[in-house]
Order: C-alpha cells, then sequence, then structure tokens
C-alpha cells in the first residue's frame, strides 16, 4: 500500500517552506513526521500533489521558558516532549499525555505540530491544549499570528489555519491549578482513544466525543458552582455529539465520558 | 542514506516508502512488511537510533540519514546482537515474522533504558504484534539482554 502519486519538496528554512506552500497552492501539504497524514495518503482519504517536507526544520524542534510561559517547537516530537525536563516539571499534563501517544515507534515520528494540524478529535494532545489554555502560532505568507487552542480545531480535520499557514510553535502558560489527570480509555495500547479525558484544575476536556475536541463546560460550570467532582462528572455527556462507529455507540460513549471525567477529577485533586 | 554503516543511493519514486527501499533498492528483506498501516511494528528499523516504523516514512525523509536493520545489528565477524543472542538463547519467537520488528524494537528499548522492569517492557513494545501471541518469551528475551547488558558494563 503506497500513497498516489506526488511530488516531494524539502524545506531547509521556514521561509522556503511557505514560499513552496504559496507555490504549490491547495494542492500542497506539510509533512512533518507523516504520521498522521502518510496513513491517510495511502488509504486516499488525503491526495494532496504536492508534499513539502519540513522535518529537517530543526529550529521548530524545541522547548523553552519566555515571557512566563512555556513555548514549544511545531516539530518537537512526542518522545522528545514526554521526556523533557522543563515540560516535565512545569507541565506533567503533556509530558504524559505525549507519552501515551500512540507507540515508541509513533512518539519518534509524531510531532506537536503535525497532531494538532491534522485535528483529529480522537487525538490526545487537542483535549491537553484546551485545558492548558494554549496559544498556537501560525505563520503565513503576511507575518505571524496567534490563534487560542479553543478558536483553533473547527471540526473533523480541520482547523483555523488558512492555507498556506504553517503552525510554528504553541505557547503555554503555567497551569494555575496544578492537579492534573489524563483519561484514555482504549481496548489496545496503541489505539486511538475511545472516549478520553483531559484535566487540569478544574478545566476539563473530552477526547473523541464530536468532531473536534470538547471542553466539558457542564462539568466546568458545576465545578465553579461548588458541585462535588462526583457530581460535576456526572455531566460530563452534555453537550457533545459522540462519533458511532465499531468501537462504541453514543450511550455508550457517553458513559464513559462521565466514568472517565469522574476519574480524572479525582487523581487530579489527589495530585493538586 | 547510510544503512547499516555503508551508502546506499538510488534514483526512487518520491512516494516510495522506507521499507520498500530497504527491501527492493537496498535487497535488505529481514524488515518485513506486515499491516502497512503502522500497527504491527514488523517493519521496525533504526532511523538515527530511534526505533521507526518503516511503511510510515518515506525514502526521501530518511535521505542524509543512518539507517540500521537487523542486518546492521551482528558484527563484522558475524557475531549476533547481545539481543539477538538473548531472542535465540530464550528461545523470543515462534513462527519469526514479527522477529526482526521486534529486535529493533528492543535495540531502541534498551538504548533509552538499559535495565527495564518487566511492565516497562510490556509497554516499550507497544508497538509491536505478535500473532502467534508469543509474549512470554519476548518479555523474558528483551529481559535477559537487558541483564547482559548490565553485567558486560
Amino acid at each position: 500500500m503506497i500513497p498516489a502519486p506526488f511530488t516531494y519538496q524539502r524545506a531547509s528554512s521556514v521561509d522556503e517552506a511557505l514560499d513552496l506552500a504559496a507555490r504549490g497552492g491547495d494542492d500542497a501539504k506539510f509533512l512533518a513526521g507523516g504520521h498522521s497524514l502518510l496513513p491517510l495518503m495511502k488509504l486516499r482519504l488525503a491526495v494532496p500533489e504536492v508534499l513539502i517536507d519540513i522535518g529537517r526544520l530543526h529550529e521548530l524542534s524545541y522547548v523553552r521558558e519566555e515571557n512566563g510561559h512555556i513555548a514549544v517547537g511545531a516539530l518537537t516530537s512526542h518522545h522528545d516532549l514526554s521526556r523533557d525536563r522543563l515540560v516535565g516539571s512545569e507541565l506533567p499534563l503533556l509530558a504524559h499525555a505525549a507519552g501515551q501517544v500512540g507507540d515508541p515507534q509513533i512518539r519518534h515520528r509524531g510531532t506537536i505540530g503535525g497532531s494538532l494540524a491534522h485535528s483529529d478529535p480522537a487525538a490526545d494532545l487537542p483535549a491537553v491544549m484546551l485545558v492548558l489554555d494554549a496559544t498556537l502560532v501560525a505563520r503565513g505568507p503576511s507575518g505571524s499570528r496567534e490563534i487560542a487552542a479553543g478558536d483553533f480545531f473547527q471540526g473533523l480535520f480541520e482547523t483555523s489555519l488558512e492555507p498556506g499557514e504553517l503552525l510554528t510553535e504553541i505557547r503555554i502558560p503555567r497551569p494555575a491549578q496544578a492537579g492534573w489527570s489524563f483519561q484514555k480509555f482504549t481496548k489496545r495500547a496503541i489505539d486511538w482513544a475511545i472516549v478520553g479525558a483531559a484535566v487540569q484544575g478544574d478545566q476539563v476536556a473530552l477526547v473523541n466525543m464530536g468532531s473536534t475536541p470538547l471542553r466539558a463546560s457542564a462539568v466546568e460550570r458545576a465545578l465553579a458552582g461548588g458541585a462535588a467532582p462526583a457530581d460535576a462528572a456526572a455531566q460530563a455527556a452534555e453537550g457533545t455529539s459522540p462519533p458511532e462507529d465499531i468501537n462504541a455507540d453514543r450511550s455508550y460513549r457517553e458513559h464513559l465520558a462521565r466514568v472517565l471525567v469522574g476519574r480524572g477529577l479525582a487523581e487530579a485533586r489527589s495530585r493538586g | 542514506m547510510t544503512v547499516n554503516g555503508a551508502a546506499v543511493g538510488a534514483e526512487v519514486a518520491d512516494r516510495t516508502l522506507l521499507v520498500h527501499f530497504l527491501r527492493d533498492v537496498a535487497g535488505l528483506t529481514a524488515t518485513n512488511v506486515g499491516c502497512d498501516t503502522t500497527s504491527c511494528g514488523a517493519c521496525t528499523v533504526l532511523l538515527d537510533g530511534q526505533s521507526v516504523k518503516s511503511c510510515t516514512v518515506l525514502a526521501a525523509q530518511a535521505d542524509g540519514h543512518e539507517v540500521t536493520t537487523l542486518e546492521g545489528l551482528a558484527d563484522g565477524d558475524g557475531e549476533m546482537h547481545p539481543v539477538q543472542r538473548a531472542f535465540h538463547a530464550e528461545h523470543g519467537l515462534q513462527c519469526g515474522f514479527c522477529t526482526p520488528g521486534m529486535v529493533m524494537a528492543t535495540v531502541s528499548l534498551l538504548a533509552e533504558n538499559p535495565s527495564p522492569t518487566e511492565e516497562q517492557v510490556r509497554t516499550g513494545l507497544e508497538g509491536n504484534l505478535c500473532r502467534c501471541t508469543g509474549y512470554h518469551n519476548i518479555v523474558r528475551a528483551v529481559l535477559a539482554a537487558a541483564g547482559e547488558g548490565q553485567a558486560s558494563r
């Protein structure tokens, strides 16, 4: 199984990548680790005519402290994120969740920017970005702009990135509340989450409960109103529209959301 | 690219996958194509020392990098790598199809964590499936290889 034919181009700088993308138009796609895009291309679910390889732009692979937030380069691999000392101490939720993506081989190649730009609602890191109040930085032909994580995920495989824009950095403030948890329910270790939940303090987001990662707003409102965690978790499925597939129907996913948010809130409080 | 220490160059189609480059161009057929969907790990090789699934890497992405396949583990005299010896001694295989990928994933795992617990071995090999379900001896082999690595230090 191989992808449909395409033209491979290699960028040696961000500027060159943007230039190639501008010339490639709608038929061009950026290739980072390729672990979301290449499987889709093999299945002909994505058929770009031009692939712009940004995998050698090492200037986009970093974690550093800047003006009170943690800046993560978009090309940082899940493996590097999961082992980074600064992420481990300041953003343990992100370090842990990055270590739960796929399997070791996938974490060696897959990147945080690629995962976010792919915008799969079943992916682990988009929900983590929501509860961490991350800001995503995109560069395009007319310069850089910042996009709040809550505005970034628009639908299944759809983001607010414009054609020709490249996600370059993720900025994450230090969490106000320390307790965190990441809950992922799968049949096999390497599978996508059937349902997942990310918790940071009283902020809660759901994996695979709609066409985008979702804030569990009803749970957050209940917690803000003083509800006990177990009572708040009972509202985890409110406002969601989970997919139905071979793994689970709607009611089972709703049940999982309530259970996982309950476990997540309990674990976060035990760490907080 | 450099494969098992030797430079290998060829003009290939842009869409050529690394696993096909290794098997069909470089003639190194230890690396198996299993599921072809980044699931089973039979095609695991080392890219700059880290385990990757070569069915989900373009040959062009590995251009200029160092690739190690199972054929590159033994030393020049044919002496097997400690991980290969451990799989042999502990009978860490049944039909053998997943074995090259298991061995390469193990080399990468032990490079990152030289003395894993049994649980760390099991999670560390979660990207490699054995359809014979021969996991018990595979885990024993990995632990034996780790022990040998410790002893020789």
